[in-house]
């Protein structure tokens, strides 16, 4: 199956030579990085987490979205998302190899990582990550592998691959879960330390993984033969509608017992984010962003009549693409370490190598999922004209 | 397969031989050096913590004990089985004897081709310190 | 049918209950003040004694010397084991717009607490810092994979991350003690090598060789001890109470 990716017209090849350009670029910023250190970066003493784990927060969420397909098609029988759960889950594969990547080019002593394995640590969430995404990487290549592989061969899949589809699908809530533990766990940060974070991770991501693969599913539709249907697409943008309201609604609620109870150590994070503390507010210009797209998006997707135009549906995708991103990546990590224990306002501001290593990781990840959907597109062609 | 392919198969095979043999082809034409590296013991010393033999085939391991005793039990002394109780310290044991890295910690190292990491935190006794090998 | 499904109710109920008894005798231990046995250090800063030299770095002076701890300019690259803050800034929320300026300008050294229940040996993935027996939270660098899970995880802002390698930036490298490499973690260590030649730590070395003798070290458990006898008579109080990490980094103000 594999070969199919290598084969392909002069805008595939285009496509696959931009990315494998961005990929060069990366590399090279992160030689850079190992040979300097993490000094390269806009990280400090202060902020030891940004840019990085921010991409890894968000693509985890974009991973863990694919349940939105997968639960409706497998658990209940939802025929029109036949075509389009093979594309979520390959989505699912390449955010995950993403994330992982993201986590790689974060660490201080990259060569160390296997310590994870070697001394287990079941007290950390970090651990836990770990073995969760493992985990669902393997999940979703062997579904993936297997359900792609019968249909390519005109049989049912095996009896054997429903239980672990069925497993799939809290383990791709877990994976969010314990991404937003690792937060939310933290007595030293006051802006993480709420229980709804869980549900704020997996309504963003909900909203933002479906938006991502409506763009994908219309982009395929156009370049290729492969039609995921009208109506999966349609399902799919009520699916972000709901998710979009939902995280908007949890978003209010956190800035109302933040904001009415007024107690400083929460008001200052909301502070810091949308107007400025001390006179420094690097991020409020994306934050009111972030809101304004939010809010213009879920209106217009609440109008059918946008919901049914492919030519401005994947714009307010975007957007919501954008907001979420910006929220849940910069407004949430950088934000939680502002202002610092002390109650100093350090800010942080992503550098150009740091901004090229996440652009080369973003490179491989769109070149695993390029490679992916190609496969997937061919053989159905394939079988389709058969 | 087919006759014409066998040629290019067959060729390619004792390419590879070729290439994946070199090291044993330049060996034997007597370029690498076949004797162990002269080493320079510290003047005046006549025994290590252990005997030679010894620590020449497992200082490493001893080390690594020696490290998650120190920093993770607390635990500082080494009993010897020949030499007696010892502080357990890469810096203040082993290298206030071995003071000259480059004459002994390296010639065996770059020998076999290891590039021990100890090096970026342990500090080198200052005479050599010029000379990092690393 | 029947009889099973009350049997395994009535097993449920009971094993509940059981939880529910044993959990808090699960929870006590030395966080709570109960004695232990062994040794358990701990620090007392008093900080009346720091206000009346006004300046003085002696304290982090010694500690940064002795343990080959670089000097970085770019602040935000700063690698710091002790260091001075504000009063308000090192107890957020234990001053009000009438303190006295005399505390509101006081600078107290701060450092790693060394908590009893440390949140950075809870979130370590390799457990590359841990907690000792004698209450002493280490720092092994050999493990740290330099994920900085810990520096978020810390209420006080203790900990530093070698964002470029130190040793251009160490004044005068020791050879008794290592220095660490780039992409490691470090923190105060209560100074484990000295504590392991009968040597206080050289915070209080220093503080005492400066005269002011502000920071006094010793065994919580043993009732003669310096710490002991100070809490014993003095007013103290610790960084965050209320997050219930239990530092042994007490303050005299």
């Amino acid at each position: 199956m594999l070969e199919k990716a290598l084969k392909g017209n002069s805008r595939y090849w285009s496509w696959v030579a931009i990315l494998v350009l961005v990929i060069a670029a990366g590399f090279f910023a992160y030689w850079r990085q190992l040979n300097h250190g993490l000094a390269i970066t806009g990280l400090s003493r202060d902020v030891p987490w940004g840019f990085y784990i921010a991409q890894f927060t968000f693509m985890v969420g974009v991973a863990a979205s694919a349940v939105m397909v997968v639960l409706p098609y497998y658990l209940h029988n939802f025929k029109p998302f036949a075509r389009m759960v093979i594309l979520g889950e390959c989505l699912a594969i390449a955010a995950v190899i993403m994330c992982m990547l993201f986590i790689f080019v974060d660490m201080g002593q990259p060569a160390r990582v296997l310590n994870v394995l070697r001394y287990p640590s079941p007290n950390s969430l970090m651990f836990w990550d770990m073995m969760s995404l493992a985990g669902y990487l393997v999940l979703n290549v062997v579904i993936s592998l297997v359900v792609f592989g019968s249909e390519r061969k005109d049989v049912p899949p095996p009896r054997w691959i429903r239980p672990i589809i069925i497993l799939s699908i809290p383990w791709a809530v877990s994976i969010h879960t314990v991404t937003a533990f690792l937060y939310s766990g933290l007595e030293a940060r006051s802006f993480w330390l709420t229980a709804i974070l869980v549900p704020r991770f997996l309504a963003s991501a909900f909203a933002s993984g479906p938006s991502l693969l409506i763009i994908l599913a219309l982009l395929l539709r156009r370049f290729t033969r492969f039609d995921p249907g009208s109506e999966a697409i349609q399902k799919l943008t009520l699916i972000v509608t709901y998710a979009l309201t939902v995280n908007i609604f949890f978003v209010a609620v956190e800035l109302f017992t933040g904001l009415y109870s007024d107690i400083p150590e929460h008001v200052h994070h909301f502070q810091y984010l949308f107007v400025g503390l001390e006179g420094k507010a690097a991020l409020a210009p994306w934050m009111w962003l972030s809101v304004s797209l939010s809010v213009v998006s879920l209106i217009l997707l609440y109008l059918p009549g946008v919901r049914r135009n492919h030519r401005v549906l994947p714009v307010v995708c975007g957007a919501v693409i954008v907001a979420v991103w910006i929220e849940k990546g910069l407004g949430l990590v950088v934000a939680g370490f502002i202002p610092n224990p002390m109650g100093h306002v350090v800010q942080y501001f992503p550098t150009v190598s740091e901004s090229m290593i996440t652009i080369g990781v973003y490179g491989i990840g769109f070149l695993i999922l390029t490679g992916l959907y190609k496969i997937v597109t061919t053989i159905r062609d394939q079988i389709d004209v058969l | 397969m087919s006759h014409r392919d066998l040629g290019k198969v067959v060729f390619g095979l004792a390419v590879f031989i070729v290439l994946a043999g070199f090291p044993i082809w330049y060996a034997v034409a007597g370029k690498l050096q076949r004797t162990r590296p002269e080493l320079e013991y510290p003047p005046g010393e006549t025994a290590c913590v252990e005997a030679k033999e010894y620590m020449a085939t497992s200082h490493m391991e001893l080390l690594n004990e020696w490290r998650d005793a120190v920093v993770r039990q607390g635990q500082r002394t080494y009993t010897s089985r020949s030499n007696g109780h010892h502080d357990m310290s890469l810096q203040n044991t082993c290298l206030d004897c071995h003071r000259n890295k480059t004459a002994f910690c390296d010639r065996c190292h770059s020998f076999v081709g290891v590039r021990p990491g100890c090096w970026g935190c342990h500090v080198e006794p200052k005479e050599v310190l010029g000379d990092e090998a690393m | 049918m029947k009889r099973c499904r009350r049997d395994f109710l009535k097993l449920t109920g009971f094993s509940l209950l059981g939880l529910g008894v044993g959990s808090p005798a699960a929870g006590s231990g030395e966080s709570r003040g109960e004695p232990a046995t062994g040794i358990r250090w701990a620090m007392v800063v008093d900080t009346r004694k720091c206000r009346r030299t006004a300046g003085c770095t002696a304290c982090i002076e010694a500690c940064h010397a002795a343990h080959n701890v670089p000097e970085i300019a770019e602040s935000r690259h700063e690698v710091k084991w002790i260091w001075k803050e504000k009063y308000p800034a090192a107890f957020c929320n234990q001053v009000h717009p009438y303190t006295a300026e005399s505390i509101r300008n006081l600078r107290v050294p701060v450092l790693c607490n060394h908590c009893d229940r440390p949140p950075c040996v809870r979130v370590c993935p390799t457990q590359a810092t841990f907690r000792t027996q004698d209450g002493i939270v280490g720092m092994d660098s050999h493990r740290c994979i330099g994920c900085r899970y810990c520096l978020a995880a810390c209420p006080y802002g203790s900990r530093s991350f070698n964002w470029l390698d130190p040793r251009p930036h160490i004044p005068a490298i020791r050879e008794d003690y290592p220095t660490r490499t780039k992409g490691v973690v470090e923190k105060c260590n209560f100074c484990q090598e000295r504590l392991a030649k009968g040597k206080p730590p050289a915070c209080v070395e220093a503080s005492r060789a400066a005269g002011c003798g502000a920071i006094s070290f010793g065994d919580l458990n043993d009732p003669e001890s310096d710490v002991s006898s100070l809490l014993r008579t003095t007013n103290s109080i610790r960084r965050k109470p209320n997050l219930g990490t239990a530092p042994s980094v007490f303050y005299i103000v």
